[in-house]
């Protein structure tokens, strides 16, 4: 059933999002709906490498991954094997994000998630930013979704230090994406800001800078019916699914 | 792609209400003031209202006043008792909070957003945590059975107003002195809300008196024969003076003076968070600050990455509208003052350091400077050993610790330093080291009732804040006579 | 009466350790209660100040950082060396003071209980004095008394060696360094005190001791740049109170004269309270 009209969701002041991110048996689904309703220049992300937890073989990762390339994903939402990068195995962190990357190739972005609320110290983020960054990510992300805390102010100012500095270090730029625990307007705001003050205003384009906050739209959407009518709107005019 | 611009977000003044003229607090009420000069707002000289002169009747009738209500109330009354009044204010305080920072940042400059989060909270807070002490002075420390001296005359800078009037009147009542304040000649408008407050909190009348004018009223107040205890932040010149003027008196004195701190920068320290302390040490309260990190210290082999990211980093500083939420740096608090930054930076240039800002546009009224570093910087340059007083960091470099230290120490002063690093055994070997009231080490610029501030060698005499701030209101038989 | 002759004392002054004339060459005589000559000690000098000024501030880094333990044990060493030689000093003090041996063995047994009541503070000062604060935030905020420096004494007038010993006891057990004027008309004992110091492992420099005119080197501890605090205890005329006050603030000396000679306040008055702020986190 159509909820919504496909042509306000595409329209010039409608903002469309910078990708679909599903797990990896909707990927076929997802990009045959989007290409019906005229959104084929939307990429559908896939979450791979035994999403969330990342406990599996590197046999059963590739699967994944190639999987998911296969079924239509133009982004590949990886996982880093936490255990591994806590216990000091950093080696092996980098070698998987490698394999991976290869994978890839040219067919799907990479996006390493770093699940900073299990690396915990700020010290940690920074490390496995540059370890994914390095090891050929295209972005890093904060979360799976799956823990809290997920994408904290500090936690996205480091890695927003951290793809600045590779930048000064390398010439490349490197995406941003902090997910869950963005829920309302002001929040997304204020890591717009930490964006342009931190990266600078390059980082403010979907290539390198996304919010991954399903919970998110839906204030949005009251937000710009604020901004429309002149009066506080409620969650019962916007639908939650 | 567009532009990511920030919307001016002003903060509304029309929270405050600013008489057109006004007189002084003393005995409890508002009196007529004579010889008025005008109070400016420094952001755009807008003249905010007219404040009086006073002189030395006004002095003697606030110390007489004081008096009396220290010999017949506030010292007969029991700690407990006092200690209720001091809670009254503090909630008075937090109560009326917006209307002290609008009008705090109205009359002085700095931004609200310092006002609101850092001036008028820790002013409450000052009042809260004093209150509690008013009931346990047997605890204080300063041996057996504690007493007030009497009254207190206090004189306070331009640079905190409110919240210096609250370092000075909140231990000075706790301990049960009664109090004379007088603000700077620039900045009496949140002194004089204040004295609304002690109204409304049913202060005993003469507890708290408050007159306004310039140095000469403050001389006023350190010679009258009737003040037991002076209480002075301002100048090492001024505090100076005033050691003399008492010398020949039994008079009592803190002493609040300058500093040129060292903010010492090790190569193992963490860049961005250094970057954004060396930020706060000097461009807080736009470097009217007397504990401010004027002289960075960097360890030379990260000499060069640290500047750039400074550079980096000052770019992003929002100087403006004092009143913008978004404000980072606000304005000079008076022509005067920005005349003394202006003249001690060309002494910068003339010495050879070089000098640079970011781009920025500084609003055409008003008194402002941009956000300034000087880099080749040694410590024979007058900027390495003057106080500035305003938005301007001279970089120094060094090669081991022990020259990080004798740097920093090279100094008449010693209010504050600064450590960067994270090795643990180091900060607490620089901590050690340093000849300085106040170490911050990994922060910069953290003020709180419970902690002492106050200087070492010519930044002054005595601490505020903690249970050694509030010693100095008190006295005991083991103490000396000063 | 033995037909020995008595080999007298030269009393001169105590500066880093050693025991030099003045640089002045100048001496004055000390009398006896009954009027008869006892001595010609030192009348020292400012260039001799000056000279025990740098002496103080020399020792004073390395004394400020030995243990707490090593302070105390030290002086409790100088009591040890003081009771050793109590006879000494009573005899010195009763032909200066006119008074009893019974009374100025008085004196001195007070003086050596004073040396070890000091002793034992030296480790507990940061104890009583010290703090942590509860800051409203994630910060390990503590404060700590730390030695201010080199201080200047001048002791009192009456009672030679007490009068010294609770000037200069308050003063160096925190760390600080000093040089202490001695009671110009009973100097003798301070400077027989100077050898107790010199036998105690005291680290040359940390007590200097001179002996001569206060109203001619009052001024000059006043107006000294490298010398940190006073205790003038031992200056009464107001003016000349005033006077040092006023010569002191070139520098904002910290200035204080006591009544209570058994007080840590007398320890306190010349430590400075510094405050360091770390913060807390992960």
């Amino acid at each position: 059933m159509e909820r919504k009209n496909p042509c306000s969701i595409f329209s010039a002041t409608v903002p469309s999002v910078g990708a679909i991110c599903v797990y990896n048996d909707m990927v076929s689904i997802a990009r045959t709906h989007l290409d019906s309703i005229g959104g084929s220049n939307i990429p559908v992300a896939a979450v791979s490498t035994a999403f969330p937890s990342g406990r599996a073989s590197m046999a059963v990762k590739l699967q994944d991954t190639a999987d998911a390339i296969a079924a239509g994903a133009g982004e590949i939402d990886m996982v880093i094997d936490r255990g591994a990068f806590l216990s000091g195995r950093y080696m092996e962190v980098f070698e998987e994000i490698q394999e991976i990357r290869a994978l890839c190739g040219e067919k799907a972005h990479l996006k390493v998630i770093l699940e900073t609320g299990e690396l915990v110290t700020y010290d940690s983020v920074r490390k496995a930013s540059f370890l994914a960054m390095l090891a050929g990510a295209d972005f890093i992300k904060t979360s799976t979704g799956k823990i809290s805390p997920a994408a904290t102010a500090p936690v996205v100012l480091v890695m927003l230090e951290a793809v600045r500095d590779f930048y000064t270090l390398t010439g490349t730029r490197i995406g941003v994406k902090p997910a869950g625990g963005i829920r309302n307007t002001k929040d997304a705001i204020k890591q717009l800001v930490l964006v342009n003050e931190t990266a600078g205003p390059e980082w403010l384009t979907p290539k390198l800078f996304r919010i991954g906050a399903s919970a998110l739209l839906n204030d949005l959407l009251m937000q710009r019916m604020k901004m429309r009518d002149g009066y506080y709107a409620s969650p019962t005019y916007v639908t939650i699914d | 792609m567009t532009t990511f611009d920030y919307a001016p977000a002003l903060e509304s003044r029309s929270i405050v209400t600013i008489d057109s003229s006004y007189g002084h607090f003393i005995n409890g009420v508002f009196v007529e003031g004579k010889n008025h000069f005008a109070s400016i707002n420094p952001s755009n000289e807008e003249v905010l209202s007219q404040i009086s002169l006073a002189g030395s009747d006004d002095i003697n009738r606030a110390v007489s006043a004081a008096r009396v209500a220290y010999e017949a109330t506030w010292s007969k009354m029991p700690g407990k008792e006092r200690g209720k009044y001091l809670y009254r204010i503090a909630r008075i305080m937090q109560e009326r909070a917006r209307e002290f920072a609008v009008l705090e940042t109205l009359d002085n400059g700095k931004p609200i957003r310092e006002s609101r989060d850092v001036d008028v909270p820790l002013a409450a807070a000052h009042f809260f945590y004093h209150a509690g002490w008013a009931d346990k002075l047997d605890y204080v420390g300063v041996g057996h059975s504690p007493r007030p001296h009497g009254v207190a005359g206090q004189i306070i800078p331009w640079n905190f107003p409110l919240l210096m009037l609250a370092w000075k009147v909140a231990p000075a009542l706790a301990a049960g002195n009664t109090v004379v304040l007088k603000p700077a000649e620039s900045t009496s408008l949140t002194a004089l809300l204040f004295a609304q407050v002690c109204q409304q909190a049913e202060l005993p009348a003469g507890v708290v008196n408050i007159v306004t004018g310039d140095g000469s009223s403050g001389a006023l107040l350190v010679n009258h024969p009737g003040v037991d205890k002076i209480a002075f932040t301002g100048s090492t010149e001024v505090g100076k003076a005033i050691a003399r003027a008492i010398a020949p008196t039994k008079k009592k004195a803190t002493l609040e003076l300058g500093g040129k701190a060292a903010n010492i920068v090790f190569d193992d320290a963490p860049i961005d968070e250094t970057v954004e302390g060396i930020v706060n040490g000097i461009f807080f309260n736009q470097g009217h600050v007397c504990c401010a990190g004027s002289r960075l210290l960097l360890q030379e082999n990260i000499a060069e990455q640290t500047i750039e990211a400074l550079k980096v980093r000052m770019a992003k500083i929002r100087v403006g509208n004092p009143l913008d939420k978004n404000t980072d740096l606000g304005a000079i608090n008076s022509s005067e003052q920005l005349g003394k930054i202006q003249s001690l930076s060309a002494t910068g240039d003339q010495e050879g350091a070089q000098r640079w800002s970011p781009e920025c546009v500084l609003p055409e009224k008003g008194y402002w400077f941009p956000p300034t570093i000087f880099t080749g910087v040694t410590q024979a340059h007058r900027i390495a050993r003057e106080e500035i007083f305003g938005p301007v960091l001279s970089v120094l470099t060094f090669r081991t610790p022990a020259e990080a230290i004798e740097k920093a120490n090279n100094t008449p002063y010693g209010l504050s330093a600064g450590i960067w690093s994270e090795k643990g055994s180091r900060i607490l070997w620089a901590a050690q080291q340093l000849r300085a009231g106040v170490i911050w080490a990994n922060t910069f610029n953290k003020f709180e009732p419970a902690s002492p501030f106050g200087g070492y060698k010519e930044s002054g005499w005595g601490r505020e804040g903690g249970r050694h701030g509030l010693a100095a209101y008190l006295t005991s038989d083991e103490n000396g006579d000063n | 009466m033995s037909d020995r002759l008595e080999v007298k004392k030269t009393y001169k002054l105590f500066i880093g350790g050693a025991f030099p004339r003045s640089e002045s060459g100048r001496t004055y005589e000390v009398f006896g209660a009954d009027g008869a000559f006892i001595a010609n000690p030192s009348l020292a000098s400012r260039k001799d100040l000056r000279d025990a000024v740098v002496s103080a501030r020399g020792a004073q880094s390395g004394w400020a950082s030995a243990t707490a333990y090593n302070r105390g044990q030290i002086l409790y060493r100088i009591a040890e060396m003081l009771e050793g030689r109590a006879e000494q000093f009573a005899n010195e003090i009763s032909s200066l003071d006119g008074v009893t041996h019974e009374e100025a063995l008085k004196e001195v047994h007070s003086a050596i209980d004073q040396w070890v009541w000091y002793a034992g503070w030296s480790d507990k000062l940061s104890s009583i004095a010290g703090s942590t604060n509860p800051v409203s935030g994630p910060f390990y905020n503590f404060t700590i008394p730390e030695p201010m420096g080199v201080i200047g004494a001048i002791a009192p007038e009456s009672k030679g060696l007490l009068g010294l010993v609770n000037a200069i006891a308050p003063i160096v057990v925190s760390g600080n360094t000093t040089i202490v004027l001695a009671s110009t008309r009973s100097p003798l004992p301070a400077i027989t005190f100077a050898e107790v110091l010199a036998t105690s492992d005291l680290p040359h420099g940390v007590i200097n001791i001179l002996t001569g005119e206060k109203s001619e080197l009052a001024p000059w501890f006043a107006s000294h740049m490298d010398i940190n605090g006073l205790d003038i205890s031992g200056v009464t005329e107001p003016s000349a109170i005033a006077d040092i006050k006023i010569a002191g603030a070139d520098n904002l000396k910290r200035i204080h004269s006591f009544e209570a000679s058994v007080t840590p306040q007398r320890i306190l008055a010349f430590m400075e309270a510094k405050t360091i702020w770390h913060p807390i986190g992960i």
